[in-house]
């Protein structure tokens, strides 16, 4: 049965997030519990902010994803508690974030303010644009070295 | 205790109407990141006020969705606040208004988080998060627009003339409140202080209340909501059951 969970486990790491398309649902910590029910293998995901669009792009990936690597039968639940943070996120997905572009969430920034690690250069010589950026989970920053604009993932 | 299924259609309506007079800037905002700034703040308000109408649909049962709730309810069964369904107005009116309801909702989401209706608690608990952005960003414009320039502060001042005989119906509780864990005219002296330290900042003062208008928890709605209703339902009033 671990092998199982273990190989939904690999299923579920080729399912990204459609608006930051270098986190995997695993990386992002979305991903909160898989369970084997008889035939049918039961998913619980959680939504990073209420509104979120990508949640229902995201179950519909996970749905492909697993018909393609042969499970007939998979229920996706949704919980809503305890709520998404971004400490769920791993270190691998910060990683990632940052390579991407996107400067990865910092405690030293619970609240967005001008100095947060501009991902291109690695200047602390930024400022806030705004706490509300391209989506619901960034802030939008400029780099006052570099000049580049770029958002900043917002702890949550 | 679990909430009544018009306390929890109460906090979908309110979440959902404000979202919807907030989605109105898409595209108008006055500047691009204001824009975004106000599209994603409707998009929290849409997103909490799914959560809830889903927890009410299933509640209420009977084949009902959280779409049924919110596409084929008439006026007379809404039961949000009037002030969220005033026109959106100018931008002082946009984010004085959401100072004023974000402020509130906080505070109430605070108390929610810890209620015995489980559901509720975790709607409360999550959106919060977002809440607190909301409160914020709407404070910071309230203090840039109050202490800003001779026109910024007279439309604040309008604003402020045209939105406050609205903001009491927030604390009379209605029969479904009085029975819920969290009593709202318990928040209204919390609430008046966060505003007056805003209002501090922005060199503003909190006007003597002489005239109060209520009714949108009953179901008496100003002439704005029919409106507003038309807009958001005439899809699938037109095409019921109609999918992307």
């Amino acid at each position: 049965m671990s092998a199982n969970i273990d190989s939904i486990y690999e299923v579920l790491g080729r399912v990204t997030d459609p608006e930051v398309p270098v986190l995997t649902i695993l990386d992002l910590g979305i991903v909160r519990h898989v369970e084997i029910q008889h035939d049918q293998v039961v998913i619980t995901i959680t939504s990073t902010y209420t509104g979120c669009p990508a949640m229902d792009m995201i179950a519909a990936q996970i749905r492909m994803e697993m018909a393609a690597a042969g499970y007939a039968s998979v229920k996706i639940e949704q919980s809503i508690r305890p709520a998404w943070t971004t400490e769920w996120m791993s270190e691998a997905g910060k990683q990632k974030l940052k390579e991407y572009g996107i400067a990865p969430p910092d405690k030293r920034f619970s609240i967005p303010e001008d100095g947060v690690g501009c991902p291109h250069c690695g200047s602390n010589n930024t400022r806030l644009i705004s706490e509300f950026g391209s989506t619901a989970c960034k802030a939008l920053y400029q780099c006052r070295d570099c000049q580049e604009p770029f958002d900043y993932f917002k702890c949550h | 205790m679990k909430a009544t299924l018009d306390y929890i259609l109460h906090l979908a309506d309110n979440a959902l109407i404000l979202g919807q007079r907030n989605a109105e800037w898409c595209g108008h905002g006055p500047v691009l990141e204001q824009d975004i700034a106000i599209s994603n703040i409707s998009l929290d308000l849409i997103g909490q006020a799914r959560s809830f109408y889903q927890y009410a649909a299933e509640r209420q049962g009977n084949g009902s969705t959280e779409d049924t709730l919110a596409y084929f309810r008439n006026e007379r069964q809404f039961r949000n606040i009037l002030l969220v369904e005033q026109p959106k107005g100018d931008w002082a009116y946009t984010t004085l208004r959401q100072f004023f309801f974000s402020a509130f909702q906080q505070l109430l989401f605070q108390q929610l988080s810890t209620q015995a209706d489980e559901r509720i608690a975790a709607i409360a608990e999550k959106s919060l998060k977002e809440v607190n952005y909301h409160v914020r960003w709407s404070s910071e414009w309230v203090v840039r627009l109050g202490d800003g320039t001779e026109e910024s502060r007279r439309r604040l001042e309008q604003a402020l003339d045209d939105s406050w005989p609205f903001v009491n119906e927030m604390f009379q509780p209605e029969n479904f409140e009085i029975e819920s864990a969290v009593q709202v005219n318990e928040l209204q002296v919390a609430w008046t202080e966060k505003i007056h330290a805003c209002f501090s900042d922005a060199g503003m003062e909190i006007p003597v209340t002489t005239h109060t208008r209520s009714g949108g928890k009953k179901g008496i709605h100003s002439e704005h909501l029919g409106y507003i209703l038309a807009e958001m339902q005439y899809l699938q009033r037109s095409y019921p059951g109609c999918e992307w």
